[in-house]
């Protein structure tokens, strides 16, 4: 069986979560499943991957990629030379539509198989062209990052028309699936879910040094941090976030927020924190990688995600990889997954505040909070996520048969 | 002629859920129980929904069977905490509990009034609230009790022996298999280590073929009629008492109208009784007619709840041991204050249901269908009472004492 799949990023020159679940779901589809994959991408670089073969759309050789705060703004390519080259989504995707079209006059495979909407328009002049099944993987929609309904009409018409077209719809969540259903009248039976994953194997090997010392010192003089990590954009929901940890603050004056990533509300935060005077104990990193970003994680007492809108939220997951209990909006697909989290809707400020107080406050709740979820974190694999794919598949194979 | 009895026993118990109560209550607001929130913590919405759907319909059919048949009995227990909620919310639920207790047929077991584990945690405390409970149902029933059963049928040889220091001439238990080994729960046994009061055993397989396999359309007896389940029990030849223990909602709130659960109900008697030798007895009356088969040996203790028969619903986690270590702890405080309201909640606080509703296992075992709570999930059931007990300490605090 072979799959032709539309990719928009692979690690390590990923800017989210999209690169990471496309891996980790066609490494287990190959190696387990023994699918046969070539996947495309808009650029040309060194992956070090070898159980797929992997196709540059664009002969554009890069060292790193970069993505401004709101997904579907530009991206910046940063070539071998370090010279930084902005694309503007929609030239970005006209490019990538044009060259998978030529691409696919000469390969032959079975299913085509496509993430979010970046690729959606390939996939739909692929199926001008021939006459395989499409199905579209869908990791977030146009209401979840844009934070609201009225997101850029441009791509909602993509996704749109897309969606309606396609074969099968894959959703991380049941909660993406209600809403693909919701905002694109999509019949229900079209769609299936798929919950990403994670392989808990990846998260043993840290080491006890944090590079975060400062906060180290902290937390011995008896401080608490709250861990937030994600890009610094609408869907998020941080300035929550900030209103709920102000009335922390004047339970639990020794608590610090640390709030790691980059985009384009990063100003607007900072002036928030100041406005409510909680300047002080509220922290700013970077978008970080590596070490830096594990040890994000690692030095929390408590890992927030109070998203307005999460399709998935993988970063929940790998905050109880390294050892933080979870507070996460009830707006999210991972909170189908995780029961033992503390869940909370993203507008609901005081109650945020509330549970927030009672971690930092109350070890026993930690730990049981967190060795209960580091239980159902445990038995998590993309081996699952990539076996229900292959059912999927084989709907459409035996069709053809 | 074979000899042969039901023992049928209902329990009846409405907790004070605790409101939704955040860190920002704390110290402002010293009021635990009085949601008006239209959600499942609205204790008064409740009692009337449950009076409603379940004790006024039951009670009905109660009084109906036993003005129909001379020969129908059954025993009830039913806490402080539901009484003194029907005598504020629901005056006639209570009056139709009166009634059925009036017809000298209906035996109410003891029990604390709080539906608490104190037994586990300070015997002191656990015989005021048996002596509260007493009071109460001296006082709404004009009864007094002879037979005890403890909160959520936990038992073990230690409680048998304090029962029958107080002079109580029976106990109720959990027929368990473990324990049982080859015996049959349908006959009277004798604590080990006691020497007058009987214990009766809950015949787990037929009560749960009511209280729980009843409406379940995929079981394979399914549908449960009146003459099928008299036939059942008339097949053991050498059983004298069957003993049919289970939560009074059964009626109504467990099994719905709709299941067929009252008809059931209604026919059940004249099904058993028309078989001669056949009847139904109070705990006391099977007391007095059956003698002990032989002894039981129970060192660890066993409830009626899970698969687990123990108290891992209640204490299996450490919120839940913390929560109940806590609480106990503040006992010589609380008594010393002498003031009713604290004292009053601080026993509020200690009703088992508080920390079922923090109970894990069913999230990590996958199986949440078993989790009954009206809070989302067990940690926010943990905030709300740690933050009552914390506006519980500040009180002691702000009178002067230290905690």
């Amino acid at each position: 069986m072979k799959i032709l799949m539309l990719g928009w990023e692979l690690p390590p020159f990923n800017s989210g979560g999209l690169g990471v679940a496309s891996y980790n779901l066609c490494k287990a589809l190959s190696l387990n499943n023994g699918i046969d994959i070539e996947f495309i991408l808009p650029y040309n670089s060194q992956h070090n991957i070898d159980f797929m073969r992997i196709t540059p759309a664009i002969d554009q050789s890069i060292k790193s990629i970069k993505r401004s705060g709101i997904a579907y703004d530009s991206f910046s390519y940063i070539d071998e030379q370090g010279q930084t080259r902005w694309l503007s989504m929609h030239d970005q995707q006209q490019i990538y539509e044009h060259a998978v079209s030529n691409l696919v006059e000469n390969t032959t495979f079975d299913i085509l198989h496509a993430h979010d909407w970046l690729t959606f328009r390939a996939a739909l002049k692929v199926r001008e062209r021939k006459n395989v099944p499409i199905i579209l993987h869908v990791h977030s929609i146009e209401s979840d990052r844009s934070g609201n309904k009225h997101g850029n009409p441009a791509v909602q018409d993509i996704e749109y028309s897309a969606m309606n077209l396609a074969d099968r719809i894959i959703a991380v969540s049941n909660y993406t699936k209600l809403k693909i259903m919701e905002d694109y009248n999509v019949p229900e039976n079209k769609i299936e879910v798929v919950h990403n994953k994670i392989n808990p194997y990846e998260f043993v090997d840290y080491d006890q040094s944090n590079v975060y010392s400062g906060l180290a010192k902290f937390k011995e003089a008896g401080y608490s941090v709250v861990t937030s990590i994600g890009r610094l954009t609408i869907q998020k929901g941080l300035p929550n976030l900030l209103h709920a940890f102000k009335l922390v603050v004047e339970k639990n004056p020794k608590t610090i927020l640390f709030i790691v990533g980059s985009g384009e509300q990063y100003r607007e935060l900072i002036e928030l924190a100041a406005y409510l005077n909680i300047g002080q104990n509220v922290m700013f990193a970077d978008f970080q990688r590596g070490k830096n970003y594990r040890d994000a994680y690692l030095i929390g007492d408590l890992f927030v995600m109070p998203s307005v809108s999460e399709p998935f939220g993988i970063t929940a997951l790998e905050a109880i990889g390294y050892n933080s209990p979870i507070l996460i909006s009830k707006q999210s697909g991972v909170a189908e997954i995780i029961k033992n989290s503390l869940k909370v809707d993203f507008w609901d400020i005081n109650e945020m505040a509330n549970q927030i107080s009672a971690v930092i406050s109350d070890r026993v709740l930690h730990d049981e909070l967190l060795n209960n979820s580091k239980r159902e974190f445990e038995n998590l694999s993309w081996d699952d996520a990539a076996n229900d794919i292959h059912g999927i598949y084989n709907q459409f194979i035996g069709e053809a048969a | 002629m074979n000899q042969k009895s039901i023992l049928l026993y209902l329990h009846v118990h409405q907790p004070y859920r605790i409101k939704h109560f955040t860190v920002f209550d704390v110290g402002n607001d010293h009021n635990y129980f009085n949601s008006t929130m239209d959600n499942d913590t609205n204790n008064e919405k409740i009692i009337y929904k449950v009076a409603e759907k379940s004790y006024l319909p039951t009670n009905q059919r109660l009084i109906q069977l036993l003005n129909d048949n001379p020969n129908f009995k059954l025993s009830l227990s039913i806490t402080g905490t539901v009484l003194e909620q029907l005598e504020k919310w629901h005056q006639p639920a209570l009056k139709s509990f009166q009634e059925l207790v009036a017809t000298n047929r209906v035996e109410i077991v003891a029990e604390t009034y709080y539906h608490s584990l104190a037994f586990f945690y300070s015997i002191k405390e656990f015989e005021k609230q048996v002596e509260k409970h007493r009071q109460i149902i001296e006082r709404l029933f004009n009864q007094t009790p002879k037979v005890f059963r403890n909160t959520e049928l936990a038992y073990n040889n230690e409680l048998a022996a304090w029962a029958e220091s107080k002079g109580y001439t029976g106990i109720l238990a959990e027929g368990w298999d473990k324990v049982l080994g080859w015996r049959s729960p349908n006959f009277v046994y004798r604590p080990v280590n006691t020497n007058r009061i009987k214990l009766f055993l809950k015949n787990y397989k037929l009560s749960d073929d009511i209280a729980f396999r009843f409406g379940d359309q995929n079981w394979s007896e399914w549908p449960l009629t009146a003459d099928k389940f008299a036939h059942w029990l008339s097949e053991d030849t050498n059983a004298t008492n069957f003993d049919l223990f289970m939560d009074y909602e059964t009626f109504g709130e467990h099994q719905w109208d709709e299941s067929g659960i009252f008809d059931f109900l209604s026919h059940l008697p004249s099904e058993w009784l028309k078989t001669p030798g056949h009847d139904f007895k109070t705990i006391s009356e099977a007391i007095e007619t059956f003698d002990t088969k032989d002894e039981i040996d129970m060192p660890y203790t066993v409830t009626w709840a899970d698969t687990e028969r123990d108290l891992s619903a209640w204490l299996g986690n450490s919120m839940q041991v913390n929560a109940i270590t806590n609480l106990y702890n503040l006992e010589q405080t609380v008594l010393s204050t002498n003031n009713e309201a604290i004292i009053d909640d601080w026993r509020k606080l200690q009703t088992s249901d508080h920390f079922y509703y923090m109970c894990t296992k069913w999230f990590n075992d996958g199986d949440i269908h078993a989790y009954f709570s009206p809070y989302d999930n067990p940690y926010e059931a943990y905030i709300n009472f740690i933050n009552s007990f914390y506006d519980l300490k500040l009180r002691l605090i702000e009178l002067g004492y230290s905690v």
